[in-house]
């Protein structure tokens, strides 16, 4: 897969505002910033209260994908340009369901929010109305979604990336900096994991880096086994599918995952084993 | 909060659940070259080795604020009116730092 069948450039974007069949979605758990100016054109999907289910502990299903598509006005043929803010996590996490739930044309916009407004690019408050459509969402493809069980099955079978910061990898911090640190879950990562920040995989602008330089990250730095499949995890599953994108869509392997249940699961599971500090530990 | 990876509204006064005897907060403003307060800037930490550790992005008041660990920490500033770069020496509590990017 090539680069610009995933990715699309600022440029390109702003060249692209009113193409017809080009739907701009802008995804974020922090809704204000949507609100505040936005890409024209672009609708807003919010992390939480569109994306998560409202009581169970897991995402929206295949028919409340549906629903929501439908409601956003976004169309099955649509090509589907998602962007947003912290770097693309959300976007990223966004694009993963659209694959997920196997929508056609999705892509990311190189640098999301961040290298829009470092641009100063033109941005605007009004919110499009889009007429609603009967947009209908494929059964969820498990081959892109890693569970628990499997998770501790591929302990030293599976390459198990773990996209947190060094120190949430080590069990010195539970969360990233930004976050007061009062959590109860343990800390550490799962035995085998190679730890590769997420943010090694972005330029300072929150543009995706190279193949070149992405492959030099995760195989000749890291020691990512390419003839293994492979599984990534972050704290709740979104930094960790900024990973799986560079992954799978930018580096093309074919077998790769997004443990979303990350480390909020798996550090509270009682029974499994933990590596603490800076080696990946043993299986 | 804590169920999610974002980052809080930086504009916030510092929660009241937050232990500054335990906690280490880095905080401060970002500047331009006006002196005027940079509102939409993207200000990362970094730790001890350059590595990448997080990113908040200002509010109105051109704040950021983190919660790290005591040690050397670099700040880094990037905004529509340039860049900006801080090396700080952080001990528990509040750490105040300026940052003041420019072209």
């Amino acid at each position: 897969m090539a680069r610009e069948d995933v990715l699309v450039t600022a440029d390109w974007a702003e060249e692209n505002l009113d193409t017809p069949g080009v739907v701009f979605v802008e995804v974020d758990e922090d809704t204000s910033a949507y609100d505040s100016g936005h890409i024209k054109g672009a609708v807003k999907i919010d992390w939480k209260d569109d994306l998560q289910d409202p009581v169970r502990r897991d995402f929206v299903n295949q028919e409340q994908f549906s629903q929501l598509l439908s409601e956003r006005g976004i169309a099955n043929d649509d090509t589907v340009v998602l962007y947003g803010g912290n770097n693309n996590w959300f976007a990223a996490y966004a694009y993963w369901y659209f694959k997920l739930y196997g929508h056609e044309s999705v892509k990311l916009l190189d640098g999301g929010r961040k290298k829009w407004e470092l641009d100063a690019r033109d941005v605007v408050t009004e919110v499009p109305d889009r007429k609603a459509t009967e947009y209908v969402a494929q059964p969820l493809n498990w081959d892109l979604r890693a569970k628990r069980d499997e998770v501790e099955a591929a302990i030293g079978v599976k390459n198990l990336i773990d996209v947190r910061s060094p120190d949430e990898y080590a069990g010195r911090l539970l969360a990233p900096a930004h976050l007061p640190q009062e959590q109860s879950q343990r800390a550490g990562h799962i035995p085998t994991a190679l730890s590769v920040p997420w943010s090694k995989a972005a330029n300072e602008d929150g543009t995706f880096k190279s193949e070149a330089e992405l492959r030099e990250l995760y195989v000749d730095e890291a020691g990512l086994d390419e003839g293994k499949s492979t599984i990534a995890y972050c704290r709740i599953g979104e930094r960790s599918s900024h990973t799986w994108f560079a992954l799978r869509e930018l580096l093309g392997y074919e077998d790769v995952k997004n443990y979303d249940g990350s480390w909020t699961e798996y550090g509270s599971l009682v029974g499994v084993p933990i590596a603490l500090g800076d080696e990946p530990g043993t299986k | 909060m804590s169920d999610s990876c974002a980052a809080p509204d930086q504009d916030l006064a510092l929660p009241a659940s937050v232990d500054l005897e335990k906690e280490t907060v880095l905080s401060g403003t970002v500047v331009n070259d006006e002196g005027d307060l940079v509102q939409g800037a993207y200000v990362r930490l970094l730790d001890g080795t350059g590595e990448f550790t997080a990113e908040v992005v200002t509010g109105e008041g051109g704040q950021f604020r983190f919660f790290a660990a005591p040690g050397k920490w670099t700040l880094r500033a990037l905004s529509r009116y340039g860049d900006a770069t801080g090396e700080i020496e952080a001990a528990r509590g509040v750490n105040e730092t300026r940052l003041a990017v420019s072209r």
